[in-house]
């Protein structure tokens, strides 16, 4: 893949980060003038994997969150959200929608199934004890150029 | 984030203004859920005209307070979400359980 522009972001797995990372990602995508959907999918679904990193990945403590973003040639946008805390036990398991450990929390177990919704590719890989990696690509359109 | 409460003849309509996510749904939650358990109202409008995002963290407060003001013996409706708010809705299938109203609905 051909990187055009990039950046690496690390933040603390703090709950306020979420808006953090969406802040970032639109900063970034500004270069690439997406439209207003489709800046707010990527935004949605950035939103989806950090708070999945906040709450289930360092569920038992704080850990750091990192995010990368890459501008790929043909206006492809890759995104990278990688956490080192408690991994998935099923990842297939994990992504049905609906389903979640932490009903509690009111969380629906939709966080998934947005990422594949609102991106064209996503991505998963986890390790119990090693923490979980999502990656989503993105193509946008041509609407401006 | 900031919720604006207006009752009227013993239905009410909530405005909330900013973002959703995980962060800021807990102190919603809280305003909402204290408003709900003292009036009781027989129905509770949220109003979404003034969320500029929301993830699925929002699905996870509509259902809660949904819950909730049946058990309180009220009804629930959302209005006025913006299209990319509405199109997490509609993934999520909430429009089974709560009348979404609105423009662009």
């Amino acid at each position: 893949m051909e990187v055009i522009n990039e950046i690496k972001f690390v933040m603390p797995s703090l709950s306020v980060n979420e808006s953090t990372a969406r802040a970032v990602v639109s900063s970034f995508l500004v270069q690439a003038d997406p439209t207003v959907e489709e800046l707010s999918d990527i935004r949605t679904a950035v939103s989806e994997a950090v708070t999945n990193s906040v709450v289930h990945g360092y569920r038992r403590g704080k850990g750091n969150i990192e995010l990368t973003v890459k501008l790929l040639a043909g206006r492809e946008i890759y995104i990278r959200i990688k956490d080192r805390g408690c991994g998935i036990a099923d990842i297939k398991q994990a992504m049905e929608p609906l389903f979640t450990t932490a009903p509690e929390e009111e969380r629906s177990g939709l966080g998934f199934s947005v990422m594949e919704s609102f991106t064209d590719k996503l991505t998963v890989k986890s390790a119990l004890g090693k923490g979980t990696t999502v990656v989503m690509r993105k193509r946008l359109g041509n609407h401006g150029s | 984030m900031k919720i604006d409460i207006k009752s009227e003849d013993g239905a009410a309509v909530a405005v909330l203004s900013g973002e959703i996510d995980h962060h800021n749904a807990k102190e919603i939650r809280r305003q909402l859920d204290k408003y709900i358990v003292t009036v009781q109202p027989k129905k509770l409008a949220i109003d979404f005209r003034n969320i500029s995002f929301m993830d699925s963290s929002g699905i996870g407060l509509i259902i809660g307070r949904y819950k909730l003001i049946h058990e309180c013996g009220g009804s629930l409706e959302v209005r006025n979400p913006q299209s990319y708010i509405r199109r997490v809705m509609k993934l999520s299938g909430i429009e089974k359980l709560v009348r979404i109203t609105g423009d662009k609905c």
